[in-house]
């Protein structure tokens, strides 16, 4: 069983009188992807800054590999990479500089700083861009070049905010694959909060409803989807090479199937045949 | 996207802490140095400064003698005198100094807010007050780098085009000045970054300590004096009371300490008796003299820059950073 590295008991972060987020207690475990999912205004990134050292909470505590991250949050934040939802960069500089500069605060001096922002960018695929200023980049860029500079400080853990904001789908999910394949291949625990359940369950392993600052359930989704509900509505994309009346009613003759709806989806159709890239979800 | 487990494992060196205070200071240096704002207040500087110098030192060429009547701090003049039209050194300092250190400060903290730098920067391992005080630490390194090397242009200039070197007593009581210009200008920077913490667009906060600076330059004085003539009762008391109000302006404190500190025959700041002066001989006052008259000036003018520092230290260690 693997270890606990992330661990929060009775978190609570009040602004007045509204509790932004309430007795939290979350257990993370070593190298899994955990997601974070809640609406806008959850207090999901509220928790993410109390996990950084960069809010106080007002009582409880959080440990990440068991140090305070309140009072140690600069020993947490050498292993700790995160990644803003509304991640900046410094426009005027190129996207190599600003990797470097990050690079330097985390200690690696000049040379060292140069290789790694280098190895960091052709990993996310930026080489194309590298010497550019970060004013002319896309949003989808600047997202890859944020997970760059999270990742090159060698982290243990990424925490991740709302990641996929503004990226197109064909690119949502080159990011999301980027994160899964990283973390499973080099143990990072990976905290991911979004609002977007199709995300979530595309790559966490477990998942945290996170509503009005409380966690309302927690496990994988299928554990969740097997508590709420017996009988399930599943949204199959099926595709179906000769259509015709026929082959609906042979679904719909299934013993299993109690509904059937046509849903035709045109975007779904148009993204895959112009981009191409890989599975695209026109839902989102 | 390349193999990710060959690169991520590749290098894996020793990571030292102790730099990230001096890269932040080198970083916002550099910053600095190549921004167009800087680039241009540093020309209109150098610009206003050579007219300045110039119509000075063809004044002195020309009337040394006239000029020197008084006294032997000829150099010092170089700094103090006057053609009319064109105002000297002293003058330009107090008036660009202020603007400069307000130009380094006014974005600094509220521009990487924007920007969505300030939660990246700050979720390094970095104390949090590295972030504020390399911004100072540049900033000032900055500024005393920029005044002392006119101050020393300026000497240079003076000393290739009229021959006459400076004392000892001169040289140091330009030294101090410089310092002093220094110390005036982090003032206003200060003022800048505390503005700077308080407002989040930075066109407000440029107003803001401009709309302060305004204050102080002219309005100040109106105030100051009405308010010493509704009060006062005497003419003495309302000299001594105007000089005490009219102190509480960091720009009279500088004015008046520049003045006497480039100008020995200046004996005393407040008004003498016939009593005092009975006796007394005409004479200039040494570098000593000088600077205990001006003492209080110099430790008030760095405690203004202090506590405005202090104050926007401690705001921006309480503020909550959210991307």
């Amino acid at each position: 069983m693997a270890e606990t590295i992330i661990s929060t008991s009775e978190l609570t972060k009040k602004y007045g009188d509204i509790k932004a987020v309430n007795e939290l207690d979350l257990n993370i475990k070593k190298g899994e992807i955990y997601g974070l999912l809640g609406p806008n205004g959850a207090g999901k990134t509220t928790t993410i800054l109390m996990l950084l050292g960069l809010t106080e909470p007002s009582s409880g505590s959080a440990e990440i590999k068991g140090l305070n991250t309140t009072r140690d949050s600069i020993e947490v934040k050498k292993f700790t990479g995160y990644l803003p939802d509304q991640v900046g960069f410094y426009d005027n500089s190129t996207g190599k500089e600003n990797l470097i500069y990050t690079a330097q605060l985390n200690g690696m001096d000049a040379a060292a700083a140069e290789k790694k922002a280098e190895e960091m960018i052709n990993l996310v695929g930026l080489d194309n861009v590298v010497d550019n200023r970060v004013a002319t980049y896309s949003k989808g860029m600047r997202q890859r070049l944020g997970l760059a500079d999270v990742l090159i400080k060698d982290p243990e853990i990424v925490i991740l905010d709302e990641p996929t904001i503004g990226i197109d789908p064909t690119g949502i999910n080159e990011f999301l694959d980027l994160i899964r394949s990283l973390s499973k291949e080099n143990g990072i625990t990976v905290l991911l909060s979004s609002h977007l359940l199709n995300q979530v369950q595309q790559i966490c392993d477990r998942v945290g409803i996170f509503v009005k600052g409380q966690l309302l359930a927690e496990g994988s989704i299928k554990d969740l989807a097997d508590q709420l509900l017996e009988e399930k509505e599943i949204n199959l994309n099926v595709k179906i090479k000769d259509y015709s009346e026929q082959t609906v009613e042979k679904i719909a003759a299934l013993d299993e199937v109690r509904e059937i709806k046509e849903q035709e989806n045109l975007l779904d159709e148009i993204y895959q045949h112009y981009f191409k890239g890989g599975e695209v979800d026109a839902r989102l | 996207m390349k193999s990710i487990s060959t690169t991520l494992k590749g290098v894996k060196l020793m990571p030292d802490y102790n730099n990230s205070f001096s890269v932040m200071v080198n970083k916002e240096i550099s910053d600095h140095v190549k921004s167009w704002k800087f680039i241009i207040i540093v020309a209109l500087i150098l610009l206003t400064t050579f007219a300045s110098i110039y119509s000075i030192l063809n004044l002195i060429k020309n009337n040394a003698a006239v000029i020197n009547q008084e006294d032997n701090f000829l150099f010092l003049k170089l700094f103090t005198a006057t053609t009319g039209s064109i105002p000297n050194f002293m003058t330009l300092i107090s008036f660009l100094g202020p603007i400069l250190g307000i130009a380094l400060g006014f974005d600094l903290v509220n521009s990487e807010q924007n920007q969505g730098t300030i939660s990246r920067v700050l979720s390094q391992p970095i104390p949090r007050d590295y972030f504020i005080t390399s911004k100072f630490a540049a900033a000032i390194s900055l500024v005393f780098l920029l005044v002392f090397s006119i101050g020393f242009l300026v000497m240079g200039a003076g000393l290739i085009s009229i021959g006459l070197p400076p004392t000892l007593g001169e040289f140091l009581r330009i030294f101090i000045f410089l310092f002093l210009s220094g110390v005036y200008i982090a003032f206003w920077l200060n003022l800048g970054i505390l503005f700077s913490i308080i407002f989040k667009q930075s066109a407000t906060s440029a107003l803001a300590s401009l709309a302060v600076w305004l204050f102080f330059t002219v309005f100040y004085s109106m105030l100051v004096n009405i308010t010493a003539r509704s009060i006062a009762s005497n003419p003495f008391d309302l000299r001594s009371l105007t000089a005490a109000l009219s102190r509480l302006s960091p720009n009279y404190l500088y004015n008046e300490l520049t003045t006497i500190l480039l100008t020995p025959s200046i004996r005393t700041l407040g008004g003498l008796s016939f009593k005092q002066l009975q006796g007394a001989i005409p004479s200039t006052l040494s570098l000593d003299q000088s600077l205990i008259l001006v003492w209080p000036h110099f430790t008030a003018l760095i405690a203004a820059s202090l506590i405005c520092f202090a104050v926007s230290y401690l705001s921006f260690m309480r503020k909550e950073v959210r991307a």
